[in-house]
């Protein structure tokens, strides 16, 4: 049974429609990058999976069960489905710790000396136990949003989310986020990632779905995907995120 | 027979002075209740709660204190159909009128928020309370502080009014002395003096919190 189906997505923001019948299914354990030009849906679809976007229409399944809207339903599923984001968004007032070990404490109720232990537990995962005690706004931005990841992570989630998490970040502070990323995919964490970075996503994504004016226009294993586009959308995206064509990006991808 | 301004007159005026202060604590308290009320209700989803407390803070900003005092004050003797004291009356004026300021001041403060901490806390799986408890008000109550303590200073002397129905507080106490000193000149630069020897300690440290604070964030002024 996949852990995350939707079924016939349809999202408008007044007269533009940001999401037109997505349907997609993600199994656990697998990897799925989401690709696309900007105002294509991508972001929306993802913020519809853990409920910051409510859909017009369709039907989303979470490891079998309809996510329903109430706001209690909504604060058990992000229990559940974890987002990282473009910004950090990083509590500026507390500490590293206590910004992993708030949500641990607060909504599930772990207590103090176990909420820490799991605070050096994530940070450790993310390279980053030396800054426990620091301040948000004194880490550098790839650190921040390591934190961020963390602190997702801390709340044992069984799918997580990301936005276009390195999108915000100095070139030279990719690579650090990216290398989590990888860790997370590699030990087995279900993943569905908006991402430009396309190196990433076609050697540790499983799935690469393209997505074109709010419908998914193209999907499949990144080695056909990138390769092969299938359609003109696709191979046009492809030349213009890669402009020295595509025989020498198959040499950098 | 006129007595001239000496030391009993000068500790009748310090006795005042504590029924000024006295009136400005109860209304910055009473006000801060009322007004933090106020503010979570701005903010919040429900219309009926926003328009509510939306047309309460219009109301009170949007009069002179000295009317609401008259309202208050006639209001309840109205109600009480007696001659009721001064005290009650200017202390719920001024904690409602306190109350609709610090009520926007501090909605302001929680809305100056950015959306991304109410939207990155609730993908936490934090309820509405928590929320606010230990994202949003923390953060709020920071940039709040200089503003809030910018009007406690408006506040006190804004009290003054209060002497015009009968409450004897500084300014009262200022004008009845000068009734029989004849000494206005002599008076009313002492009264002026207390007032500002409560009003600029306190100017004082909300321009150094202010600076602080905007350390603390890093914030950099150019002025």
């Amino acid at each position: 049974m996949p852990i995350l189906a939707l079924s016939g997505i349809c999202k408008r923001f007044g007269a533009h429609v940001a999401l037109d019948e997505v349907s997609l299914t993600i199994e656990s354990g697998e990897v799925v990058a989401i690709i696309g030009r900007s105002g294509s849906g991508k972001t929306t679809l993802l913020r519809c999976i853990n409920g910051l976007e409510l859909p017009d229409r369709g039907e989303i399944l979470f490891d079998g069960r309809p996510v329903q809207r109430s706001r209690a339903a909504l604060r058990s599923l992000r229990r559940e489905i974890g987002i990282v984001f473009q910004s950090f968004n990083l509590f500026p007032h507390l500490t590293v710790e206590r910004n992993i070990t708030l949500a641990p404490m607060v909504a599930k109720g772990l207590p103090l000396a176990a909420a820490r232990e799991l605070a050096g537990e994530v940070l450790r995962q993310v390279g980053l136990e030396d800054k426990i005690g620091a301040v948000p706004l004194r880490l550098s931005g790839g650190q921040q949003q390591r934190v961020a990841i963390a602190r997702s992570l801390a709340m044992r989630p069984r799918l997580m989310l990301f936005d276009e998490i390195t999108s915000a970040l100095d070139p030279e502070l990719v690579g650090e986020v990216i290398n989590v990323l990888e860790k997370l995919a590699t030990e087995g964490m279900t993943m569905i990632l908006v991402t430009h970075e396309m190196g990433f996503a076609r050697h540790a994504a499983d799935t690469i779905v393209f997505m074109h004016q709010g419908r998914i226009w193209e999907k499949g294993a990144p080695s056909r995907l990138f390769t092969a586009p299938a359609t003109a959308e696709l191979a046009s995206f492809i030349d213009a995120i890669l402009p020295v064509g595509r025989v020498v990006s198959d040499a950098v991808l | 027979m006129n007595r001239s301004f000496a030391l009993p007159e000068f500790i009748y005026l310090l006795a005042a002075l504590r029924w000024t202060l006295l009136l400005s604590l109860v209304a910055f308290l009473g006000g801060g209740v009322v007004g933090f009320v106020v503010a979570i209700l701005r903010t919040t989803d429900s219309r009926i709660l926003r328009l509510l407390t939306t047309g309460y803070i219009q109301l009170f900003q949007g009069t002179p204190v000295l009317m609401q005092l008259f309202l208050f004050y006639y209001g309840l003797a109205v109600l009480y159909d007696m001659q009721v004291d001064a005290w009650p009356a200017v202390a719920l004026a001024f904690t409602l009128y306190a109350g609709a300021f610090l009520g926007e001041i501090w909605r302001g403060s929680i809305q100056a928020i950015p959306p991304t901490q109410w939207e990155a806390s609730a993908c936490l799986s934090l309820g509405y309370i928590d929320q606010l408890r230990f994202v949003i008000l923390p953060q709020a109550m920071r940039i709040s502080i200089p503003p809030t303590v910018g009007f406690l200073v408006q506040l006190v002397k804004s009290t003054s009014i209060a002497a015009i129905i009968g409450f004897v507080e500084l300014t009262r106490a200022g004008q009845l002395i000068v009734n029989v000193t004849f000494q206005p000149m002599v008076v009313y630069p002492i009264v002026a003096a207390l007032y500002f020897a409560v009003c600029w300690p306190l100017s004082q440290l909300s321009r150094s919190l202010e600076r602080r604070i905007d350390a603390d964030l890093g914030v950099k002024r150019h002025l």
